[in-house]
């Protein structure tokens, strides 16, 4: 199934080729979840702070337990602030 | 201790300097900067004083460790009554400016009455005289820095202006110190043009030294290695800045856009943090050209922008053709979000003419919003604008309404004014995005329930740095909560309340905060001050400074009704992103918050809690 991707801040060098603005579409496996997701980028889990999926917050213990949907976003970022 | 136990009197109607002691039993229980100021200000002034008459007093006031070697501590804050809400405004900034004037031997500057004619303050160590500047009024903060420095033969002193905004008494006028630094909200920078200061100049060299070095040392350090091995202080926010946000906030449904209308922006990928890195197709070159620090800071979060020589906005012009200070958050969502405009070069611009001309970005940009608003809906027309075609998405509009806001010109007059009176005057109050006045920041109340709360509750108008529950809602510092439930926030937002006043007391940066607890901050305090400071006396004093400001507030003739939000964020539902279908629940917030404040239905401080704070 297809999913977008959305990499930011220090983590969009793990972005695949053909990325713009940040994000691209990629194929996963069915049901796959943020954490799988992650691990087949090569992101080290513990750079990936803020993970979302449709914008939607997803916790450390439960990200390889959330099944991804196909057309869903998931993005993620590093610790990072603001204001 | 760092405290000179200095102020500075001036009163520009009769033009004399005087200095006198600082009431050393207000700072024990207000810490400095703004809690003392307010103290100051609360027991000078009539609340009820039109803000800009020269019956208002002005206050530059720094914290007991600004100018020390505290990491961030550079800060001073501007209180006074704001004219663009009638309410206690208290602006913080950053840069060189308060270190300097600390280092001048003054803890404080109070400025009343009103010059017979333009003046600036020059201070060199305790030599402090009002100088005429009939030949800087009418010119930028920019120009009026270089012409002091070049007038007074010394490159080292540092200046706090206004701009044109600020001689024209536009009620979001902002005080810019060091080029890019700005007390930026409430319009003080109005105040400090109707009492015909251009500006301020401090030259000092007597160093600051506190109660225990050695002990002092020891904590400012520890406090460094915390931010330096904390990720978002240590790496985040010097690579990227505030700016990182921007992707954030709209992910998250949370970025107001079309004035309010929506709470996620198509264009913001395209004026956030990762595209002001990115190769621009034109000249090949970054906007961003590097990071900067105020005093002291190792954090380093400022941006550096160079503009795109080829854009309308300087094309065929050689000026600003420098690097300067570059979009923040905050500006870059008013500028752009706010307007729907997605041009990067168009806000990197119009943030410039912000800083040389002395105006408030956020406000600026919210009311051009509303007004592009207004002029869609046919209540703005050709013969207010001139012609000039106000739409949402429209750089060309953003650029030149925002030129004339500075040179108070045209439509630029009205645009001055704030989104309430603009909004007002043009038969459309509900098109406001403002609370008491003032202009809400980046962050849309349906999508982040602790900032409906924030917004209306702030002693200054709408303000996210009054208590930055985003950190928590969004971020997870120091712990998530759910963005979308009422549940637990009002505790949320008065913690954020009382531990922000404390920040913005001591003369540091609430960006430690994102790695700090009150914890790192008060061995620093308690090793710079005499007498014992814990965390627990230092939150009580956050708490009273609040309930301070409430008073005055109060005094100044608001009530409970004026804790609220534009209808729009009551009555119309978000329609995109996890918050779709979602109002805010301030009602469900404000009498939980009212009551673990200690305050009556209406939210007035009960006789018990002032008593309590000894308020």
């Amino acid at each position: 199934m297809k999913i977008r991707i959305k990499l930011y801040a220090t983590l969009g060098k793990y972005l695949p080729k053909g990325a713009a603005r940040n994000e691209t579409e990629i194929e996963v496996a069915d049901g796959a979840s943020p954490a799988d997701v992650i691990r087949g980028l090569g992101m080290p889990a513990e750079l990936c702070h803020l993970v979302l999926v449709d914008g939607n917050y997803v916790a450390p213990s439960e990200r390889d337990a959330t099944p991804l949907k196909e057309g869903e976003s998931l993005a993620i970022w590093p610790p990072v602030a603001g204001g | 201790m760092s405290w000179t136990k200095k102020i500075l009197r001036v009163n520009l109607t009769e033009g004399t300097c005087a200095e006198e002691p600082l009431n050393m039993e207000w700072a024990e229980k207000y810490i400095g900067q703004r809690g003392l100021a307010t103290k100051y200000l609360v027991e000078e002034t009539d609340p009820k004083v039109d803000p800009l008459s020269p019956e208002n007093k002005m206050i530059m006031a720094t914290g007991p460790l600004t100018g020390t070697t505290a990491a961030t501590g550079g800060r001073y804050s501007v209180i006074t009554k704001g004219p663009l809400t009638g309410a206690i405004a208290c602006s913080n900034s950053g840069g060189f400016f308060g270190a300097e004037l600390k280092n001048a031997g003054w803890d404080m500057i109070i400025l009343e009455g009103k010059s017979p004619k333009p003046v600036y303050l020059s201070i060199e160590n305790d030599k402090a005289q009002l100088v005429d500047a009939g030949d800087l009024w009418g010119k930028s903060v920019w120009d009026t820095e270089d012409l002091i420095k070049e007038a007074r033969g010394d490159s080292n002193i540092r200046v706090a202006a206004i701009g044109k905004a600020g001689e024209n008494l536009a009620l979001f006028a902002g005080i810019i110190n060091d080029k890019d630094r700005a007390a930026g909200r409430s319009g003080v920078g109005a105040v400090m043009g109707s009492k015909n200061l251009k500006a301020v100049a401090v030259r000092g060299t007597l160093g600051v030294s506190v109660a225990d070095p050695m002990k002092f040392l020891a904590a400012a350090n520890a406090g460094k290695k915390v931010l330096a091995e904390n990720a978002v202080t240590g790496e985040g926010l010097p690579t990227y800045g505030t700016q990182v946000l921007m992707n954030v906030i709209n992910e998250v449904g949370a970025l107001p856009s079309h004035n309010g209308g929506a709470v996620q922006f198509d264009g913001a990928s395209k004026i956030g943090g990762e595209a002001m890195h990115e190769e621009r197709a034109t000249d090949g070159k970054k906007n961003l050209v590097s990071n900067h620090a105020c005093f002291g800071c190792p954090i380093s979060c400022g941006r550096v922008s160079q503009l795109d020589r080829t854009h309308f906005t300087v094309e065929g012009t050689d000026k600003y053709s420098e690097p300067s200070g570059g979009l923040e958050y905050e500006a870059a969502w008013a500028l752009g979000a706010a307007t729907d405009v997605d041009d990067l070069e168009a806000l990197t611009y119009v943030n410039f003419l912000c800083n040389e001309e002395g105006m408030d970005p956020i406000s600026l940009g919210s009311t051009i919003a509303a007004a592009m608003e207004l002029y869609e809906a046919g209540k703005i027309t050709d013969a207010e604008t001139g012609g000039l075609a106000l739409k949402f998405g429209s750089a060309e509009a953003l650029v030149k309404a925002a030129q004339m806001t500075a040179a108070g010109e045209g439509i630029g007059k009205d645009i001055g004014l704030g989104s309430k009176r603009l909004c007002e005057k043009y038969g459309s109050p509900d098109a406001s995005m403002s609370v008491k006045g003032q202009e809400f920041p980046a962050y849309d109340p349906r999508g982040i329930q602790g900032m409906g709360l924030t917004y209306a509750t702030s002693n200054r108008g709408a303000c996210h740095l009054r208590s930055y529950t985003v950190a928590s809602e969004i971020l997870g510092i120091p712990e998530k909560t759910d963005p979308l439930t009422t549940d637990g926030k009002a505790g949320l937002v008065k913690a954020f309340q009382d531990a922000t006043a404390v920040y913005d007391s001591a003369g540091i940066c609430i960006f430690t905060s994102f790695a700090w607890t009150l914890d790192d901050v008060t061995p620093q305090i308690d090793a710079d001050l005499e007498g014992e400071w814990t965390s627990d006396r230092l939150l009580e004093a956050g708490e009273r400074i609040w309930n301070l400001e409430r008073q005055y507030n109060i005094a100044a003739g608001f009530t409970g009704k004026d804790d609220t939000l534009p209808k729009r964020i009551l009555k119309d539902a978000a329609k995109t992103g996890p918050a779709e279908g979602k109002t805010s629940g301030l009602d469900v917030m404000l009498p939980e918050y009212y009551q673990l404040r200690g305050w009556n239905a209406d939210g007035v401080p009960s006789s018990e809690t002032l008593s309590r704070l000894g308020v």
